[in-house]
C-alpha cells in the first residue's frame, strides 16, 4: 500500500508540470491585465505600462513562466497584486473557512445521500424511489447560486431562522486559535461562538452540498440496484443468510465502491461550487477569494490557486484509491 | 421474492424517513430559536443605553492600513476613523476646514504655508503629535522611492505633488520646517492652489513617526516586482483619530474601538466599529434587512425607495460626481463638432435622470458639480431638441444619420453610474430618435472596459464618470481634458494649456475666472456630453438617528447618533 502511495505521489510531479504550463498560458491569455484592475478608473496608460514593467508582465511568457516556477520551487508563491500579501498567507487565512464549509456540506451530502439512495433502491419502482429520483434530478438541475439565493431569501431573510451571511456574528468577540470557527469555540469553551459558527454554516452547506447529495443519491441507488441483482447476492439469499447480513456485508459494501469514487470527485468539485456559495453568503473562504482574483486578473493568486487545486485533486484521488483498499480487499492485492 | 419481508422493510424505512424529516424540522426550529436569542443577547452594551457596536458593510477589504499607499474608498473609510490630517472638511461640504492644524496662512506668492497646530494631541501609541511629526510625514511622502512611487501605491502624492525627491525639479513640494512645536512651515517648489484642499485627503493623514519606524512602514518588503504590505500596513496603523485599530481578519472584518484619550474630547455613542466585508450589493441589502449590519454605502437606486418604505433610514450624499457620454474623435463622424453638438441636442437629460438615476441626482451642464470652484452659471448648454439635432446631422453630411459603436460597462456599479446598462439603453433609444444607430458594445468593467476605453482607440461613444476626491476643479476637468488621451482622441493645445495654467495659479480667487472660461471652452468644443451629477445614498437600520453624510465621504463615525 505504501508503495502505491509513493508511486502516486511521484506521478504528481509530471502532472503538475503539465498543468502549470497549460494553465499559465491560459491565465496569461485572458483579455486585459491586472494593471487596469489594480489602478481602477483613475489610471493613466503610462501608469499601466509602468505596472506591467514593474511586475514583469511585459516580458516574454516563457521567461515569466520560468521565473515563476523557479520561485515556486523555493516555496515562493509570489505576492497578490491586489492585496499585497503573500499568496500562501492569503490561502492560509482563507483555507480553514472553505474546509469547514466543505466538510459540513459533505456530511450533509453523504449523510442524507447514501441512506436516501439506498432507500430508493430497496423500494425500486415505488413511491420512495420515484420521489428520490425526482428530488435528485431537481438537485442536479438547480444552479448553486439560485439555490443559495432561495435558501437565503426564505430561511434567512423572510423567516430569520439563520444568519444571512458571513462566518460568525461580528458582535460575538470570539477568540480564534485554528481559524476553524466551530472548532475554535470548542477549544476555547466559547460555546456561543461555536454555535453561531454552526448556524452560519447551515445554509451555505446545504447550497454547496445539494449537487453532491443529488449525485450520491443517484449513484448509490444505481449501484445498490446493480449489486442487489448480482449472482452472489442471490446465492447468499438462497443459502438462507440473514437479510441483515446480506444487505450490510454484501450489498452495501460492494455498492460503496462507485459511491466512494463519486464522493471523491464531488469533493474536488466543491471548490467550484464554493466560488458561488461563498459569494452569495459573503463567506470569506478561498472560493470568494478566487472569484476576486479572476475579476482582478491577480496572476500570482490565480497561478498559486491552480497549483493548489491540482495538488488537492491529486491528494483526494489518492485518498479515494486508498479507501478502495479498505472497502474491497481485491484492490489491496493488486 | 419475499413480499412479507419487503413490506416490513418498507414500513420501517418509512418510519425512519419520517423520523428523519421530523428531526430535520426540529433541529431547524431549535437552531432558529438560538439564532435569535443570540442576537438579542449581543445587543445591550455601550453607554446611554445604546448598543455601542456599529457594524458597517464594506464592499471589500481596505487595500492597506497605511493610507499614504492607497487611493480607494474602502481604505479611506477605515482610515478616516483612525487618522486625521492637518486639514479636514467642513461638515456636509467638500470645503477644507481646520483639523489637526488650527489655522494656516500662505505667503503672497503661494509658495509657503504656515500651519498652526493643535496642541496636546497624542498619537495612539502615546507619542506627541507636533510640528516635527508633520514634517516627518511630508518628508516620508517626498522620499518615496522605487515601487512606492507607482500609481498603485502613492497614487495621490504622485498625482498632486508631481514628483519625489529623486526628481526635485518636477516636485511641487520642497521642504518642511518645524519652527516650533506647534508651527510647521511647508515650502513649495511651485504654486499649487489646491494644496490645502488636497491635504484633506486621507492619503495625507498624519501618522505616528515612531510607529512608522517601528513597524517598517517604509521598508517595502518583497521585491520591486511585487511589493508586499509592510508590517505597519497590515496591522499597526497609528494616528490621532477618535478610533484605534483593534484587528483585521482579512476577508471578514476590521475592528476599531474608541480612543479614550481622543484630543477632540466627547464620548461617541459608537464605541466599537466593525467593518464587515460583504462584496455583493444584494447581500449588503439583505444583511441590513435581516439586522446583521447597521448600514452600508452605495445603495442601488432601485432599492432606495423600498428600503425607505420598509423603515430603513436612507441618507443621500450631496452629489459630488459627474457622469458623461464620451465621444472618441478618432471616429470620423465624431470628429465633426456639428455631430457632437447634434448628439448633445439629442439627449433628454431630464428623462435620463428621472428614469435611470437615483433620487437627488442633478442634471449636469458642465463637468464639475456646482459647489466646485469655477462652476459657470452661464455656460453654453444644448437643450433637448431632436429636430435641431437632425438638422445639425444633415449639415454635417449625415441626413440619414450614421451608426457608431457605443461602449458601456457591465457588472459594475459606480457612485456616478449605478446602473450602466439602463443608462445605455435609455441613451441609445434617444440617439435612435435622431437617426444615430448604435452598435451595442458591452464590456466587463474590469479589466476589459477601462482598457478598451482609456487605453485604446477602439471605441466610439462610451459612458464614464468620476467622483471628486476633494474640492478642486483640476481634479475634475484636469483629469478629463488636461492632456491628449485615447479616451477622447482629440488634441486641443489651447484647452490643455489653459488647464495647465489654471492649475498653477496660486489663489482660488484668481483661479475662478480661468476655470469659468475653461468650462465654457469645453462646452463649446463638446468633447463629451455632461449628463448628470448622480447622488449616491447610504442606508442604515432604524436605530441610526443621524449620519454625517459628506459629498466626499469624509465621515467620522463618532458623529453618528443612535437611538438604541
Amino acid at each position: 500500500m505504501l508503495r502505491v502511495i509513493g508511486k502516486r505521489l511521484l506521478m504528481l510531479i509530471p502532472t503538475l508540470i503539465g498543468l502549470s504550463i497549460l494553465l499559465f498560458l491560459w491565465v496569461r491569455n485572458l483579455p486585459g491585465g491586472p494593471a487596469t484592475a489594480l489602478l481602477g478608473d483613475k489610471a493613466s496608460p503610462e501608469a499601466i505600462a509602468n505596472i506591467n514593467k514593474a511586475y514583469g508582465f511585459d516580458r516574454p511568457l516563457i521567461e515569466q513562466y520560468f521565473t515563476y516556477v523557479g520561485k515556486l520551487l523555493q516555496g515562493d508563491f509570489g505576492t497578490s497584486i491586489v492585496t499585497g500579501r503573500p499568496v500562501l498567507e492569503e490561502f492560509a487565512t482563507r483555507f480553514p473557512a472553505t474546509v469547514e464549509l466543505a466538510v459540513v456540506a459533505l456530511i450533509f451530502a453523504i449523510g442524507i445521500g447514501i441512506p436516501l439512495g439506498y432507500l430508493a433502491a430497496s423500494h425500486y419502482g415505488r413511491f420512495w424511489d420515484h420521489s428520490s429520483v425526482v428530488l435528485s434530478l431537481i438537485g442536479i438541475t438547480v444552479p448553486v447560486f439560485f439555490l443559495a439565493f432561495i435558501l437565503k431569501w426564505v430561511l434567512a431573510i423572510q423567516l430569520g431562522w439563520f444568519p444571512t451571511d458571513g462566518r460568525q456574528d461580528p458582535r460575538i468577540n470570539a477568540t480564534h486559535v485554528t481559524d476553524f470557527y466551530v472548532l475554535d469555540g470548542l477549544l476555547t469553551r466559547e460555546w456561543d461562538a461555536s454555535w453561531d459558527a454552526i448556524l452560519h454554516l447551515v445554509l451555505p452547506a446545504i447550497a454547496l452540498g445539494t449537487i453532491p447529495l443529488a449525485i450520491i443519491v443517484r449513484i448509490t441507488r444505481a449501484s445498490v440496484l446493480e449489486v442487489q441483482g448480482a449472482d452472489y447476492v442471490r446465492t447468499a439469499r438462497a443459502k438462507g443468510l440473514m437479510e441483515k447480513t446480506i444487505r450490510g456485508r454484501f450489498v452495501l459494501r460492494n455498492a460503496m465502491l462507485p459511491v466512494t469514487t463519486t464522493i471523491g470527485l464531488q469533493t474536488g468539485l466543491l471548490i467550484s461550487g464554493a466560488v458561488l456559495t461563498e459569494t452569495v453568503f459573503a463567506f470569506s473562504g478561498i472560493g470568494r477569494f478566487l472569484r476576486d482574483a479572476i475579476f482582478a486578473l491577480d496572476y500570482p493568486v490565480l497561478q498559486g490557486f491552480i497549483v493548489f487545486i491540482a495538488v488537492a485533486y491529486s491528494l483526494i484521488n489518492l485518498i479515494v484509491d486508498v479507501s478502495y483498499g479498505f472497502i474491497d480487499p481485491r484492490v489491496r492485492v493488486q | 421474492m419475499f413480499p412479507a419481508d419487503s413490506v416490513r422493510k418498507g414500513r420501517s424505512a418509512k418510519n425512519r424517513a419520517s423520523a428523519l424529516t421530523a428531526g430535520l424540522a426540529l433541529s431547524a426550529l431549535v437552531l432558529s430559536g438560538c439564532a435569535q436569542s443570540n442576537r438579542e443577547e449581543g445587543a445591550d452594551s455601550g453607554s446611554e443605553g445604546v448598543d455601542g457596536t456599529f457594524v458597517f458593510a464594506a464592499s471589500s477589504d481596505p487595500k492597506s492600513l497605511d493610507p499614504a499607499f492607497a487611493s480607494d474608498g474602502e481604505t479611506f473609510r477605515v482610515s478616516r476613523q483612525m487618522f486625521e490630517g492637518l486639514v479636514g472638511t467642513e461638515p456636509g461640504t467638500a470645503d477644507p476646514a481646520p483639523l489637526l492644524a488650527k489655522s494656516w496662512e500662505s505667503s503672497e506668492d503661494g509658495m509657503t504655508y504656515t500651519f498652526e497646530l493643535e496642541e496636546g494631541v497624542k498619537f495612539h501609541d502615546g507619542t506627541d503629535f507636533n510640528a516635527e511629526a508633520v514634517c516627518a510625514n511630508f518628508d516620508r511622502w517626498y522620499n518615496f522611492s522605487g515601487i512606492q512611487q507607482a500609481e498603485s501605491q502613492a497614487y495621490y502624492y504622485g498625482m498632486l505633488f508631481k514628483g519625489f525627491s529623486d526628481n526635485p525639479e518636477a516636485a511641487t513640494y520642497k521642504s518642511c520646517e518645524a519652527s516650533s512645536d506647534s508651527q510647521a512651515v511647508v515650502t513649495l517648489n511651485k504654486p499649487f492652489a489646491g494644496f490645502v484642499a488636497a491635504l484633506s485627503l486621507p492619503a495625507f493623514s498624519m501618522q505616528s513617526p515612531a510607529a512608522l519606524e517601528e513597524f517598517g512602514a517604509n521598508e517595502s518588503s518583497g521585491t520591486a516586482e511585487a511589493p508586499e504590505l509592510t508590517e505597519y500596513a497590515k496591522g499597526h496603523p497609528t494616528g490621532t483619530g477618535p478610533y484605534k485599530f483593534d484587528g483585521w481578519d482579512v476577508g471578514n472584518q476590521i475592528t476599531l474601538s474608541a480612543n479614550e484619550d481622543y484630543w477632540g474630547g466627547g464620548e461617541p455613542q459608537v464605541t466599537d466599529i466593525i467593518f464587515r466585508v460583504i462584496d455583493d450589493p444584494q447581500a449588503r441589502r439583505q444583511s441590513l434587512e435581516s439586522g446583521d449590519i447597521d448600514g452600508y454605502d452605495l445603495v442601488a437606486p432601485a432599492d432606495t425607495q423600498s428600503l425607505a418604505d420598509a423603515g430603513f433610514k436612507v441618507v443621500p450624499r450631496d452629489p459630488f460626481t459627474i457622469l458623461y457620454l464620451g465621444m472618441n474623435q478618432q471616429v470620423k463622424e465624431l470628429a465633426d463638432p456639428k455631430v457632437r453638438q447634434a448628439i448633445a441636442h439629442a439627449i433628454d437629460k431630464e428623462a435620463l435622470v428621472s428614469q435611470t438615476l437615483p433620487e437627488g441626482t442633478k442634471v449636469a451642464t458642465q463637468f464639475i458639480p456646482d459647489v466646485v470652484n469655477g462652476y459657470n452659471e452661464d455656460v453654453t448648454t444644448y437643450e433637448y431638441d431632436p429636430e435641431k439635432a437632425k438638422a445639425l446631422l444633415a449639415e454635417a453630411g449625415y441626413p440619414d444619420g450614421f451608426s457608431v459603436d457605443f461602449n458601456y460597462p457591465t457588472g459594475v456599479s459606480r457612485p456616478y453610474m449605478p446602473t450602466p446598462e439602463q443608462v445605455f439603453t435609455n441613451l441609445s433609444a434617444q440617439l435612435g430618435e435622431v437617426g444615430i444607430t448604435v452598435n451595442e458594445q458591452p464590456n466587463k468593467w474590469s479589466p476589459d472596459y477601462l482598457d478598451r476605453v482609456q487605453a485604446g482607440s477602439d471605441h466610439g461613444l462610451h459612458l464614464l464618470g468620476w467622483t471628486g476626491d476633494y474640492n478642486d476643479t483640476d481634479n475634475f476637468v484636469g483629469v478629463f481634458f488636461g492632456q491628449e488621451k485615447p479616451e477622447f482622441g482629440f488634441n486641443n493645445p489651447e484647452i490643455f494649456a489653459a488647464l495647465e495654467e489654471a492649475r498653477q495659479v496660486s489663489t482660488l480667487e484668481e483661479q475662478t475666472p480661468l476655470y469659468e472660461q475653461i468650462n465654457e471652452d469645453i462646452a463649446k468644443f463638446v468633447p463629451a456630453v455632461p449628463l448628470a451629477h448622480p447622488a449616491p445614498s447610504l442606508a442604515f437600520s432604524e436605530r441610526v438617528e443621524s449620519y454625517p453624510a459628506s459629498p466626499v465621504s469624509d465621515e467620522v463615525f463618532s458623529d453618528i447618533k443612535l437611538t438604541k
